[in-house]
């Protein structure tokens, strides 16, 4: 799954360790000053870690990019209630499969950014939801967290600090929702993967109605190195507001699709014609989703942008999840509009009236506009509807249905009245062939 | 003091206290927002997305059910933006929602249709395929229609939350989302039908009701409950002079929205093919239809005969007969007939509470104290079962404000699921119980003991004497078990206590004595069944005046056919002593009230009871019935008032007091005529299995 | 029940992972765990839950259909999971998963004959950038072209007929 060497405009933080042989264990993570952010936490106050983070400028790693410095802070510390770490490993949204390769190659890093929540918060237990599909990644977490264990970083009195903490690993068993914060947590304390109403927000009111810190799993992971290295270097990293490195799933019509680690802020452009190898075939690029299903689509004239969640907010689309997946000109963009609202439809979990009828609407019209059967005010209908869900629904799963289904149809209009008057796909024979 | 938050709701002014949502506040200035998921009352979910509105300084419209008012807050709840919201909302629910109101019992009483009409949104865009699943029937009661249902899931919270059962849940994902039964397909629990009536649309419906009729063609009614003690409020629907259903979806009377299986669905007895419709006469050992003259000449002829002799005329009155009737029975018998030998079948012992609280104001509680009161003992019940109002306040007294919850009984109740403290003891050793919870009882602020008939005689002043004990204000309850048990005691219908619980000159015979009796002359019974399950007649004449040929009908000399609670007028006292308007609503053919068969019968016997009419009866008990003194119009409109324990009440010292065991799907010998109550899965129901 | 020694492990480790009075946050892993030994999600299976982790079998109905994971009839001894979301479909994951309906002669969700096969065309697996991809149970395959799938089908029908047991 890895390219044999990194590309020579990755900088190797929270991937340093991938290409070590027996990256994984502990033995090789203590050689690499593993767990040494945590000893340093341990010497100081929970207050100065979260401002370290709060330094690092980190953003959520998932998706939202919401700085997490600022979100550990809202932990009521002194309440009397136990509090929790959970790591989000659902990693659902289309384009994704960063966190993946985290828990395979360094899955001690999350044990670490973790360990180092939990001082910051006085946490008593951890849980690392991860997606059902993921099954052999728990087993090479709950390696690493015997490991930990093993070697006292995880249990009781922890390394004579008196501090105790254990970290668990929970399955989920099929669903993208499940990747949304307070569906997450409904569905660690075994129930259906609904969101819940906010507030009360998971600082407060979160796993099991303790407060609780829940984090991406990249977003955990960069933590260690900002604390060993201080969080004012992760964000001279990145760009101002917008610190550190991430990882970018590159996909879909590249020479070298992959993960790569680049600073954020780095050019989307480059990204695709020097990073990930270029548009494969040496055809022209055509669109570009730049953070997973769930952001706008961008035109190719658009693409000329700074990777950062200001930047790429500014240009009408979103960071998300970092998944940067790539189109040319032989994609016909109805199709891939068509598949992703398929997906929206399939994954809604039912709970509020908006999501639960427009996703099933969507997909419905554009399967019949993709199939020829569309009707001239469909297309205006597309984004009526999408209108309607935006900013209305229970959870962001509604607008990231509704969004990329408005950006395709303003954005490749064209394409869609192309498909009108059941005429055939002008793509259909071309991407067969591809 | 908290600091009350300061709003401002479509330029309107409001004041509310702190957490209050703006959906509340909205309705205290007159502003109704439309919603589906909201309902007072249960937990807030924000599904149905209808009551979006525009707040100032946020960007995204705000639900308004579960946004609290905050100060300064400027709220405006019809703007463009917000009825173009919710007509949009309304559009999303109807993409998959059938084209039924032509055949939907819900039309003309249906939110959506509602929403529509006022939003727009009835021309539909939608041309795709509809995901269409057939209807189900869960239940005799409950028939679910998933293609209707627009997942607001009151239903869900109301069974799980109200009611404390939680027989339904919510299956599948996304588009093909829809309410389930807990037994996959079919419904265990109490089928009260809660779950329908909340429903705001058709998807689910009653097997009583559907297909009936429409709700404009149908003549509605308020009354109480004819079955149980609690006294709910039934809005019964007739048509063509049948009853068709009840509910209490207006939330008014003192039940709010709550009804068991009998309130909503029991109501056709009066219509069942066996009810008595002529007076029946028996000639040579059968007995035979008859004209009212006849019947009431021969009668008039055996009671002139009884009292010429001076033998025993022995009268035992009923739990379901109105307090009219019940004064004017015992008035008729003590002063006309002068028989000392009145009693009903009792099945709480309130004249030993009222003669412990000696008429202390502020000792006897209301169906709206259990809701209030920061801590509730229910002693020797399974309200569940047996008093589901009161089962239900004390769980939402739990749900909204926390109240302390302790429970005594013979086995496992609902109740324990969120008590404080459960005790389980031996039938009997209740009181036992109760005492022992005296150090935890203590640290209270305040409490309501609600009591079985385990605790009776003597034992209800020991009880008393415990609350006193306590230092805390405390108020009671003595359970009883029909409509108007409570009514048939405190009008006197007892061998030693006259109205009010005053002690008579001369005590007369209990219950059971007069079917001893072996001199007695006549035995007049008006709406009970004291013979079922004996095999001898007692002596004497035999009168029977009743809905139903019963078992003891079955032995009469005579059998008078009386009307149902549902087709008089009067007042009931429920079983926190609450009086309240039972109005006719319809009328079976033959039978006469049990007051007008009083009336024709004084007039016969030469005997001056004063006016059979239940207006002048009434104001006579509150002009002379101690505890009864409440303002008479506003009985009349339908208000509840609840009585005050009398002064100088006097316990009685014979006969038995049993409670009849029933269950939500029984209820003596008139739920024996109820048809639903015999043919639901649960039934006949069981105590004490939590 | 009782299940194999490794599953009953795994349980274990589960319950160990349950903070004190919520054994019910045990749901869906231990279903997903049963079912991965028992092959489907059974009335029995639903007994056996509700009496470890004190839950009504309504709210086991509730959780169990909401889960796509989660089924009421065995898949395959082999259950192949073809990805067709965005990044597969870019290269090929429809066609690949057309390409295995005709080769196995099933559809989605359906199980060839001999019970050794089965099949499902799922949402994004986290495998986009070595698309197109699938899972064999648990195995995560990359960059499956046709003749790659052919030939993993061939593999596995070795490893099926070798490994004996049945």
């Amino acid at each position: 799954m890895l390219h044999p060497e990194p590309h020579p405009a990755e900088v190797l933080l929270l991937t340093r360790r991938f290409r070590l042989p027996d990256s994984a264990s502990i033995e090789t993570y203590l050689g690499t000053q593993g767990y040494e952010g945590f000893r340093k936490a341990l010497t100081m106050a929970p207050e100065e870690i979260i401002e370290e983070v709060k330094k690092s400028n980190l953003r959520g790693r998932g998706g939202a990019g919401f700085p997490t410095g600022l979100k550990w802070s809202f932990v009521p510390r002194s309440s009397p209630k136990p509090k929790y770490i959970v790591a989000n490993a659902d990693e659902g949204e289309p384009g994704t499969c960063k966190d993946r390769l985290l828990m395979q190659y360094d899955p001690h890093s999350l044990l670490e950014g973790m360990l180092i929540a939990a001082r910051a918060v006085g946490a008593c237990a951890g849980y690392i939801y991860v997606r059902g599909e993921y099954r052999y990644l728990i087993d090479i977490l709950e390696q690493a967290i015997e490991e930990a264990r093993r070697h006292g970083f995880l249990g009781r009195n922890i390394l004579g600090s008196g501090m105790d903490f254990d970290i668990y690993t929970h399955s989920g068993a099929g669903s993208y929702e499940c990747g949304e914060e307070t569906a997450l947590l409904e569905s660690l304390e075994g129930k259906r993967g609904t969101p819940r109403l906010r507030p009360p927000f998971p600082a407060t009111s979160g796993a099991f109605g303790c407060p609780t810190v829940l984090n991406n799993v990249e977003t955990f992971c960069a933590v260690p190195p900002i604390l060993l290295h201080g969080g004012l270097a992760f964000a001279e990293l990145g760009t101002p507001k917008n610190g550190g490195t991430r990882l970018f799933a590159i996909s879909g019509h590249v020479n070298r699709p992959g993960v790569y680690e680049l600073p954020m802020g780095f050019n989307l452009l480059r990204m695709i014609h020097d990073v990930a190898g270029g548009v494969r075939g040496g055809r022209k690029l055509k669109a570009v989703i730049p953070g997973g299903s769930s952001c706008p689509v961008l035109r190719a004239e658009e693409c000329d942008l700074a990777m950062d969640f200001d930047c790429v907010a500014r240009a009408g689309s979103m960071l998300g999840s970092g998944g940067v997946i790539v189109m040319d000109e032989t994609t016909c963009m109805v199709r891939a509009a068509t598949r992703i609202l398929r997906f929206y439809a399939h994954e809604s979990c039912g709970f509020c009236t908006p999501c639960r009828e427009g996703t099933h609407w969507l997909a419905q019209i554009l399967a019949r506009l993709h199939r020829g059967e569309g009707r001239r005010e469909d297309i205006d209908l597309i984004g009526d509807i999408a209108r309607k869900m935006l900013g209305r629904t229970f959870c962001p799963l509604g607008d990231a249905a509704a969004m990329p289904a408005m950006s395709f149809v303003e954005k490749f209009r064209e394409e869609f009245e192309a498909h009108l008057e059941g005429k055939p796909c002008p793509y259909e024979e071309v991407a067969v062939h591809a | 003091m908290p600091e009350r938050i300061r709003l401002s709701i479509d330029g309107r002014d409001v004041e509310v206290e702190p957490g209050t949502l703006v959906i509340e506040a909205a309705r205290r200035v007159g502003v109704k927002i439309p919603s589906f998921c909201y309902y007072e009352g249960l937990s807030l979910a924000g599904a149905c997305r209808m009551c979006l509105v525009e707040v100032e300084k946020m960007p995204k419209l705000q639900t308004a059910c579960t946004l609290v008012a905050t100060p300064g807050m400027v709220v405006r709840t019809e703007t463009p933006q917000v009825s173009e919201a919710r007509r949009a909302m309304v559009e999303f629910l109807l993409t998959n929602h059938p084209l039924d109101c032509p055949v939907c019992d819900k039309g003309g009483e249906c939110e959506l249709q509602d929403m529509a009409f006022r939003y727009g949104a009835a021309e539909s865009r939608y041309v795709e395929a509809k995901y269409h699943v057939p209807e189900q029937r869960w239940s005799p009661v409950v028939y679910y229609d998933r293609p209707r249902c627009i997942l607001c899931y009151r239903c869900v919270r109301v069974c799980a939350e109200g009611m404390g059962v939680g027989a339904l849940g919510v299956i599948n994902r996304g588009g093909r989302s829809e309410i389930a039964p807990n037994r996959g397909d079919h419904l265990e629990c109490d089928e009260c039908g809660a779950c329908i009536d909340i429903c705001p649309v058709g998807a689910l419906t009653s097997g009583m009701y559907r297909y009936h009729t429409r709700p404009w063609e149908m003549n509605h009614v308020g009354t109480v409950c004819a079955f149980c003690s609690n006294g709910c409020k039934t809005t019964l629907g007739v048509y063509h002079n049948r009853i068709i259903r009840g509910n209490n979806r207006d939330r008014s009377g003192l039940n709010d929205e709550f009804l068991c299986i009998k309130g909503r669905y029991a109501a056709d007895f009066p219509h069942h093919a066996e009810r008595l419709s002529t007076p029946l006469i028996r000639r040579d050992g059968e007995l035979r239809a008859a004209s009212w003259a006849e019947a009431l000449a021969l009668v008039e002829t055996r009671l002139r005969e009884a009292r010429a002799r001076g033998a025993p005329i022995g009268i035992i009155g009923s739990n379901h007969t109105t307090n009219e009737e019940n004064y004017y029975l015992q008035k008729l018998a003590r002063r006309g007939l002068m028989t000392p030998h009145l009693d009903h079948q009792r099945t709480g012992d309130v004249a030993a509470l009222m003669a412990a609280l000696q008429g202390r104001q502020g000792t006897l509680a209301t169906v709206g104290d259990l809701y209030t009161a920061r801590a509730v003992l229910a002693a020797g019940a399974d309200l569940a079962q047996q008093h589901p109002l009161l089962s239900w306040q004390i769980r939402a007294n739990w749900r909204h404000h926390q109240a302390r919850v302790y429970v005594v009984s013979e086995g496992p109740v609902r109740e324990d699921r969120y008590a404080a403290r459960s005790v389980r003891v031996a039938p009997g050793d209740e009181l036992e119980g109760v005492l022992s919870l005296g150090e935890e009882l203590r640290r209270e602020p305040e409490l309501v003991i609600v009591f079985g008939d385990s605790i009776q005689g003597e034992a209800v002043g020991r009880l008393v004497a415990f609350g006193d004990s306590l230092g805390i204000p405390v108020k009671y309850v003595c359970l009883v078990d029909y409509a108007n048990s409570r009514g048939a005691s405190d009008m006197g219908l007892l061998p030693d206590l006259g109205p009010g619980y005053q002690p008579v000159e001369t005590p007369g015979m209990a219950l059971q004595e007069m079917l001893e009796c072996a001199d007695l002359a006549a035995l007049w019974v008006v709406g009970a069944n004291p013979l079922a399950g004996r095999s001898g007649r007692p002596a004497g004449f035999l009168l029977v005046q009743d809905l139903f040929l019963t078992e003891t009908a079955r032995m009469a000399d005579v059998v008078l056919p009386a009307a149902s609670a549902y087709e008089k007028d009067g007042t009931v006292t429920n079983v926190c002593g609450e009086v309240q308007r039972v109005r006719r609503a319809v009328t079976v053919a033959g039978t006469k009230t049990d007051l007008e068969i009083f009336g024709l019968l004084a007039r016969r016997l030469g005997l001056d009871a004063g006016p059979a009419s239940w207006e002048a009866v009434l104001r006579e008990i509150a002009g002379c019935v101690p505890g009864y003194d409440l303002p008479v119009e506003a009985l009349m409109a339908g208000a509840p008032l609840q009585v005050r324990a009398p002064a100088g009440a006097a316990a009685s010292r014979r006969g038995v007091i049993r409670s009849a065991r029933d269950t939500l799907f029984t209820s003596g010998t008139l739920g024996r005529y109820a048809s639903i109550l015999g043919q639901v899965r649960e039934a006949p129901g069981a105590l004490y299995r939590g | 029940m009782r299940f194999s020694d490794e599953t009953e492990a795994r349980l274990e480790r589960l319950m160990a992972g349950c903070p004190p009075g919520n054994k019910r946050s045990a749901l869906v892993p231990m279903l997903l765990f049963i079912q991965d030994e028992v092959g489907a999600v059974t009335p029995e299976v639903v007994q056996e839950v509700c009496s470890r982790l004190e839950v009504s079998p309504l709210e086991v109905e509730e959780v169990v259909s909401y889960y796509s994971m989660l089924r009421r009839q065995p898949a395959g001894r082999y259950h192949l999971q073809i990805c067709t979301n965005i990044s597969c479909m870019l290269v090929g994951g429809a066609e690949l998963f057309e390409h295995a309906c005709r080769k196995l002669g099933i559809g989605h969700r359906g199980v060839t004959e001999d019970g050794l096969f089965s099949l499902e065309e799922v949402e994004c697996i986290g495998a986009c950038c070595w698309a197109p991809a699938l899972i064999v149970n648990y195995d995560y395959h990359h960059n499956v072209t046709p003749e790659a799938f052919d030939r993993l089908i061939e593999q596995l029908r070795r490893h099926d007929s070798s490994s004996g047991e049945r």
